[in-house]
């Protein structure tokens, strides 16, 4: 016992900058030879105070932050907030406008989970694949740009409605790149599911039961993998997803079963790239006529804003699951308070019972499963808790994750 | 900067994010794979600051970030180039009145190339690594 004792569990830190993270946070791993006996993680080194900036801005100005909490998810967030904002003030948007939200809102899930299908192959150590991926993710940033302006960053949603219309012009650069993508996901499909180093890397790697995924309050594609059957577009929908026909996308669809490991995550993001084109052409072929926002003049909408008062909410299916704004506004020009909760935050617990038990060579691809982006989330986990007490978080992070290892038992 | 010295060797970046928005890191990996495809001058990134010729530094330095921008700048060889991507690590763009940034960029380690955008293209980051090419030969003494 007390050679055992000496040799094992030995810690290994790693982050907040390292190779394997694409972005800052810091892990604590409790090794067993390689094997993870327990993990421990602290997010909060991106945290750049976007809600304390937002309180002293405008809600015309803070669209344009709310751009840049996350370069991925552009159009998630400023929709969210652009929604709780709307519901506050009581602004109609014209149907037109819901419809673009959602034609863009698509385009940014095809993106994204591009984009993660790429960095998953390059977590495995298969690049090749990475650029593949990269590569045909272009189209889908191109047409982004043909119908916003911007590759990222895209500054198109506002209060009210969106910057800019879809011409008939357009149409037919977005069937081509949708015609394109649908060609190409059965081959995508083969390459990431038919594979052998992927199945073997990822089959039973990393698995998040389907009651942890429920307890640990997980969404999107991570609660997805799991079996739960969420989806706020089907459940809660939002700007023009009342109208169109979305199921949630469960992997149980495609293979017949269940195992919520990183290769479940892997079918549903990528079955998700087909829904979207299907959701896109079905909003083209129903896209009704009209203005594009509800007031064109931003000084306008400023001044009804500004007569606001009431709390309202934003909630919106990202790429990653759930994102919700809540915002108060107590007719001044700034919000009385502004609250972010970006779906990262949501998932980022089940890394505990994900990470417990694989191996250290499987830590990046698990990480890298649930999608995470902690630029959304480090703004949240700390401005909350800097209100109260700058060694609360600390607790409440020890007790969060105490929780999730009793749940665990 | 002649093109016969142009390919004298490989130049190797390393990425640090400094508590970015994660779009100046997508356009960065977008730079690297294969529409613009740099990887054929031998331009590509590496996991370790010792391994890498020019640094290239995204967000706005948040409080937590300041140090370790420090350490990594130190552990990459002489003679390096830094290169600020993005308005945010540039003047601290749309965060400028943060509470919690300890940047721009510049006030904590020497920069050399600026690329400023939100996020900059593509095109403008390749534009910034020939520029900062020029700088190394500069410092290397690397004659036409």
């Amino acid at each position: 016992m007390s050679g055992e004792s000496k040799k094992a569990p030995y810690r290994i830190p790693i982050g907040p900058i390292h190779p394997a993270l694409k972005e800052p946070v810091m892990f604590t791993f409790e090794m067993e030879g390689e094997t993870v006996r327990d993990v421990d993680f602290a997010p909060g080194q991106a945290h750049r105070g976007i809600e304390w900036m937002g309180m002293r801005r405008n809600p015309v100005q803070i669209v344009h932050l709310t751009d840049r909490i996350c370069g991925i998810c552009g159009i998630v967030h400023s929709l969210a907030f652009s929604l709780a904002v709307e519901d506050i003030a009581g602004i109609e948007v014209p149907e037109r406008a819901d419809y673009i939200r959602a034609i863009l809102h698509e385009f940014e899930r095809i993106q994204s989970h591009l984009l993660w299908a790429g960095v998953a192959a390059h977590e495995l150590g298969f690049d090749s694949l990475l650029h593949l991926t990269w590569r045909v993710r272009e189209e889908a940033m191109d047409v982004i740009e043909n119908l916003t302006g911007n590759r990222i960053n895209y500054g198109i949603v506002q209060v009210g409605g969106v910057r800019r219309d879809i011409v008939p012009d357009q149409h037919a650069v977005i069937e081509k790149c949708l015609a394109k993508y649908e060609g190409l996901l059965g081959t995508l499909l083969d390459f990431f599911l038919d594979d052998r180093t992927i199945r073997m890397r990822c089959r039973d790697v990393g698995v998040l039961s389907r009651k942890d995924a429920v307890e640990l309050c997980t969404v999107g594609p991570t609660a997805r993998g799991s079996g739960v059957n969420v989806d706020l577009r089907q459940d809660y929908p939002y700007a023009a997803y009342g109208d169109l026909d979305v199921r949630a996308v469960l992997p149980d669809q495609h293979l017949g079963e269940t195992h919520g490991d990183v290769y479940d995550r892997i079918v549903v993001r990528l079955l998700e790239v087909g829904q979207s084109c299907g959701i896109i052409r079905q909003c083209l072929s129903d896209m009704p006529a009209g203005p594009f926002t509800a007031e064109e003049k931003p000084a306008r909408i400023l001044a009804i804003c500004k007569k606001a008062s009431g709390e309202g909410i934003g909630r919106v299916e990202a790429p990653r699951g759930e994102c919700l704004h809540y915002v108060r506004m107590e007719g001044k020009d700034s919000p009385a308070s502004w609250k972010v909760k970006a779906s990262t935050y949501s998932n980022l617990m089940s890394w505990i019972p994900m990470l417990r038990g694989s191996q250290l060579a499987d830590v990046p691809i698990v990480v890298a499963s649930i999608d995470p982006c902690l630029s959304c989330t480090d703004r949240v986990a700390i401005v909350r808790d800097n209100r109260q007490a700058i060694l609360t978080k600390d607790d409440l992070h020890r007790l969060s994750v105490e929780k999730s290892r009793r749940l665990q038992r | 900067m002649k093109l016969n010295t142009l390919f004298n060797r490989s130049l190797w970046v390393y990425q640090f994010n400094s508590g970015s928005c994660n779009g100046c890191e997508i356009e960065i990996v977008a730079t690297l794979t294969p529409r613009y495809d740099p990887e054929r001058f031998g331009i590509k990134l590496v996991g370790s600051p010792r391994h890498a010729d020019v640094m290239l530094v995204t967000g706005p330095v948040v409080h937590k970030m300041k140090d370790r921008l420090l350490r990594v700048y130190q552990q990459i060889p002489d003679p390096k180039v830094v290169m600020c991507i993005g308005a945010c690590g540039i003047s601290g763009g749309v965060f400028y009145e943060s509470y919690n940034l300890d940047g721009p960029v510049d006030e904590v380690i020497p920069v050399d190339v600026y690329v400023p955008g939100c996020p900059p293209r593509p095109e403008a980051i390749i534009h910034g690594v020939v520029k900062a090419l020029e700088k190394l030969e500069r410092l290397e003494g690397v004659k036409a």
